[in-house]
């Protein structure tokens, strides 16, 4: 689409800076099970699966480069914590792997919906970028899918685990839809119908699929926001340090 | 040899192209593979080639790019060769010739299904072994040595085997 002011444009940047920086961040959480994995096929799984998110957020960083922002390396490697976009659940630890799975099925969940949603964007060169990640994302709510259902049904210990993973993901989930700062632009324009949208096919798809393995959605909970506006909990500067230790030595550094 | 009067078409540049192998899977062509979208000569036969990415995070598409600029660089009298990237056209397991579903099988990879659309996952769950050809295999996981393929095993061969995925 041609844009039709300013306006149009910082709010499309907003919308893919955080769908970036979401992809960014948890394509390196993903890379921290390569070599840990519990059986060899997770090992791969969720190496595969950071491939694709760091890929699908090279090509959203190289969107916002045609925005205006600077290039995708730059954009990845030199920014501090505070101009991170991306929501409080990607950044924390890899914890234990039932912690990872649960965190893999609620964040997976939303962007598979949110690639769909995509699809009809306005804005072409987005809606382009919907179509080829929609068709990758589905082996991974797949996979997700197919351990909660095995593991929250399996014995006692398995279900328990499962469960409680779900109780302390559940708000840090509930804030991948923190309100973006001019989603009344993005939908004027039929750029994307807002994260309220989002969260409601979420909401109701998530449902159904915990609802089949047996677990059960806390109540009463608030959803942790500020990962949007740059707020961060400790666990995001170091996972910084470490992706741009290579760059921060030399940033012309090939490998 | 003067070629100052040749005007290379479409299908020349796809002839040449079809020496230009994928670096993961080297028995398939990028032509064969349907990456090839679009081919633009000018009248000075500069050429424009563009490719479209089977997997968004494959490490290989920067190679290709190098792979058919210098193919098409040692052409007699092929002008200046440029090549993009672009999602414009959505590839799809689909795009792939029926030559490079037949490399595929011969690197004892198993094809994609096709026409699977907005499938349905179990898709994946009979596909036919390359080795013995049973329909009675199992999926051992959709993730596998490289983004675009996935883990079986034969029940019948005994065999494990990759597959192609569909997308």
């Amino acid at each position: 689409m041609d844009f039709f002011n300013d306006k149009h444009v910082e709010a499309a940047k907003d919308l893919i800076y955080k769908m970036a920086d979401d992809q960014l961040i948890i394509g390196h959480r993903n890379s921290e099970w390569t070599g840990l994995g519990p059986i060899l096929e997770e090992d791969i799984a969720f190496s595969s699966m950071a491939q694709d998110k760091l890929g699908q957020s090279e090509h959203l960083y190289n969107l916002l480069h045609e925005l205006g922002e600077a290039d995708a390396d730059t954009v990845a490697f030199t920014r501090n914590e505070n101009q991170f976009h991306s929501c409080h659940l990607v950044e924390l630890p890899i914890g234990e792997y039932d912690f990872s799975l649960i965190r893999h099925f609620l964040f997976d969940m939303a962007e598979a919906i949110r690639f769909e949603m995509l699809v009809d964007s306005s804005y072409e060169n987005l809606a382009q970028l919907a179509r080829k990640f929609k068709g990758e994302i589905k082996y991974h709510t797949m996979h997700a899918n197919t351990w909660l259902q095995q593991l929250a049904t399996g014995n006692e210990e398995s279900k328990a685990r499962m469960q409680n993973a779900l109780n302390e993901a559940w708000p840090l989930a509930l804030g991948i839809f923190e309100p973006g700062a001019a989603e009344d632009v993005l939908k004027e324009v039929n750029i994307f119908e807002g994260e309220a949208a989002l969260e409601a096919k979420w909401l109701q798809e998530v449902t159904a699929l915990l609802d089949k393995a047996g677990l059960s959605i806390p109540d009463g909970v608030s959803p942790v926001y500020g990962g949007r506006k740059g707020q961060h909990t400790a666990h995001l500067q170091p996972l910084l340090d470490e992706m741009t230790e290579v760059y921060s030595i030399d940033p012309t550094a090939d490998w | 040899m003067d070629n100052v009067d040749i005007q290379y078409s479409e299908v020349d540049i796809r002839n040449f192209l079809k020496e230009v192998k994928d670096p993961e899977i080297p028995p398939i062509s990028i032509v064969d593979l349907g990456i090839v979208t679009k081919i633009s000569i000018t009248e000075s036969n500069d050429v424009h080639v563009t490719l479209t990415p089977t997997f968004a995070g494959c490490p290989a598409l920067k190679i290709m790019e190098d792979l058919v600029k210098e193919r098409l660089n040692k052409v007699d009298g092929i002008g200046s060769v440029s090549v993009n990237t672009s999602f414009e056209t959505t590839w799809t397991t689909d795009m792939i010739s029926e030559e490079g579903r037949e490399a595929l099988l011969k690197h004892g990879l198993a094809p994609p299904k096709q026409n699977v659309g907005y499938m349905e996952l179990d898709v994946l769950s009979d596909t036919p072994c390359p080795y013995c050809s049973s329909r009675n295999t199992m999926l051992k996981s959709p993730f596998g040595p490289t983004l675009c393929r996935s883990l079986h095993y034969c029940n019948n061969c005994k065999q494990a085997f990759e597959g192609f995925k569909p997308v």
